[in-house]
């Protein structure tokens, strides 16, 4: 029996304002990741990319149209099927253009925050974390304050609490965007190993067009329609 | 993991001012109430130690802590005569300010019933007790008069033989003890000048009417020593303190002081409880006033702060809601900083008050259990002063940590 996708948006609709101010952000966009695969989201800004992305991260409730993730319907309309907290927790990794680490925590603190919200006990929540850092070649900086970093060394933390709770949808937006191109390389070629070694349905979000190769998949995005574009090949399920 | 900790030792240094302010807020609110005590235990202290069990008061007044309280010092031999009354004293109690060594000196001249009463009663930390009836004294330390100084007061000279400490009266003034009579002395002295108009002020007055013509002798008196006119009013003391005999009946000794229409009696017990209706009402509640307005004060203070280190964090606060961190996680990161901040505040007030108040020039005494009731306050304040983080925190969008 075939996995449940990872992620799967049915006819979302997504509208900001009303009346004479009212802006369609999305239309319509039906879209199905399976496990394992790393789908490129790429468009102008004001597209939508980042409307669809923040509705998938169920941060940006859709207007209509449903989300399932894993397979459990979370989403129908603007109606939240599930307490969407715990369900973030659980179910998704995020990672943004910029780290977002938490500055009074450490490397190490910062990934295992992620374990301890979602009831890890803090002796294992330390294990993983500490895995999961030398698993992204920063297990050296562990106790470093994230000043103490380097852009792409706070970036891989970020990755790092992404993958901290084995979530099965990362989504990131725009992750290498603050990177120089080597290094934000490098990020999306982990993010690629994320998803294939992990079977997590990866999203990303980007306008860095040298990386596509990296992608199972590409989506482009214009005015809140999705396409797929045709070079690229849906990953098997 | 505990967040608010890991965030106080990342701005350490901006907690660590705030708590020291929130900490002399606190001093300052704990020191009020040792204030308080202090003027309680400062005001009942005559009255505790003088070892009465009654005290005979002008009638209707409310004694010499409340307001001028005269009766004759006669009175001392009329209360000896009540059955079960086994000793009774004059209370002489009046404050001077007079000019020492270049420096003000205000002390409260207290009157012992000399010989019957030299003092012994007094805590001495120095020297002894009076030892003869006349130019002698015992003083509080706080007035600086070294043991064997002379001090001049009046017309004679006095010496400290023996030193208190900590015997203040109800205004902070140190407490000098005399016998009576050089209490009344010092009281009732007055320049020769204004005796001499005085004796004229009485030949003129003897003069004025038919008692001068029809007896010239009485002129002769008129000019002559106060004390030697029948017709002047015999010294006059503050009070006369009465002693019971062991297993007398109070009441029955009241009840037949009771039937005098010249004097009030009254207990110890009712004696400070004037003094406390009184004097120290007053400055309880304004005391009290303050100490509400400081503990206003802190409570926005610690609101404030404790709102802007939220705000400072909102990006990291909406970033942990994005991960699914529970909103207890987040409220008791704020709510923990704000007693953390309490805490640190009150024990540095407990720590800095511990040398700053002994060096305040009147008694600040910290009860215990005031020290219990300014924690909690302190835990309740800092409650109610997370709550206005805690309700930015609480309406923080996830999605916030996207906007930048």
């Amino acid at each position: 029996m075939n996995p449940p996708p990872a992620v799967e948006v049915t006819r979302l609709r997504k509208v900001y304002g009303s009346g004479h101010t009212e802006i369609v952000a999305m239309r319509d966009a039906t879209l199905s990741i399976a496990p394992g695969e790393i789908v490129g989201m790429f468009g102008p800004s004001g597209s939508g990319k980042s409307t669809l992305l923040t509705a998938m991260a169920l941060i940006n409730p859709p207007t209509s149209g449903q989300i399932t993730i894993g397979g459990i319907a979370v989403m129908d309309g603007p109606r939240a099927l599930v307490d969407l907290r715990a369900f973030r927790r659980q179910h998704l990794g995020f990672v943004f253009q910029k780290a977002n680490l938490i500055p009074f925590l450490t490397a190490l603190e910062n990934v295992q925050i992620a374990l301890e919200v979602n009831d890890v006990a803090p002796r294992a929540a330390r294990k993983r974390a500490l895995e999961l850092l030398d698993y992204l070649g920063v297990g050296p900086r562990a106790g470093n304050l994230p000043v103490a970093l380097s852009g792409g060394e706070q970036q891989r933390v970020a990755v790092a609490r992404a993958l901290a709770n084995e979530p099965g949808l990362i989504l990131a937006d725009e992750p290498t965007a603050a990177l120089d191109g080597p290094l934000g390389r490098q990020v999306m070629e982990l993010f690629a190993k994320i998803a294939h070694e992990k079977n997590a349905g990866v999203i990303v979000v980007t306008h860095d067009h040298r990386t596509l190769d990296v992608f199972d998949r590409i989506l482009d995005v214009e005015d809140g329609i999705i396409q797929i574009r045709e070079d690229s090949q849906p990953a098997k399920s | 993991m505990n967040l608010a900790v890991r965030d106080i030792r990342h701005n350490a240094g901006r907690f660590a001012f705030t708590s020291v302010g929130i900490g002399l807020l606190l001093m300052i609110v704990m020191g009020m109430g040792g204030i308080y005590r202090g003027l309680i235990h400062e005001a009942t202290l005559l009255v505790d130690r003088v070892g009465a069990d009654l005290w005979i008061v002008q009638g209707n007044t409310r004694g010499p802590f409340a307001e001028i309280s005269r009766v004759p010092a006669s009175l001392e031999d009329r209360a000896r005569a009540v059955p079960g009354v086994a000793q009774a004293r004059r209370f002489v109690s009046h404050t001077i300010q007079r000019e020492h060594e270049g420096r003000p000196l205000r002390m409260v001249v207290q009157g012992l019933s000399w010989p019957e009463d030299r003092g012994d009663w007094v805590t001495l930390v120095a020297g002894r007790p009076l030892r003869q009836a006349h130019y002698e004294m015992i003083a509080d330390q706080s007035l600086n008069l070294p043991l064997g100084s002379r001090i001049r007061l009046g017309k004679d000279f006095y010496q400290v033989v023996g030193l208190t400490r900590g015997m203040v009266g109800s205004g902070g003034d140190g407490l000098t003890f005399f016998t009576v009579s050089d209490a009344m002395a010092i009281q009732f002295d007055q320049p020769g000048e204004a005796t001499r108009l005085d004796r004229a002020a009485r030949r003129a007055r003897v003069e004025a009417v038919d008692l001068g013509r029809l007896q010239p002798l009485q002129l002769e008196r008129a000019a002559g020593l106060a004390k030697g006119i029948p017709a002047l009013a015999p010294p006059q003391v503050s009070a006369v303190l009465v002693t019971l005999q062991p297993g007398a009946d109070v009441a029955a000794v009241r009840r037949t002081l009771a039937t005098w229409p010249d004097i009030t009696v009254y207990s110890t017990r009712e004696m400070k409880d004037l003094l406390l209706a009184g004097m120290v009402d007053k400055a309880k509640r304004q005391l009290g006033l303050f100490r509400v307005l400081l503990i206003i004060i802190s409570t926005i203070i610690i609101a404030l702060i404790i709102y802007t280190l939220t705000l400072d964090k909102i990006r990291d606060i909406a970033l942990l809601k994005l991960i699914g961190a529970r909103n207890s996680v987040i409220g008791g990161l704020i709510l923990q900083q704000a007693l953390l901040m309490g805490a640190f505040g009150y024990g540095l007030a407990w720590w800095i008050g511990r040398y700053a108040f002994p060096r305040f020039p009147r008694l600040v005494l910290i009860d215990p259990a005031d020290l219990v009731n300014l924690a909690i306050i302190v835990v309740f304040i800092s409650t109610l002063a997370s709550l206005l983080g805690i309700w930015k925190a609480m309406n923080v969008e996830p999605n916030t940590v996207l906007s930048a």
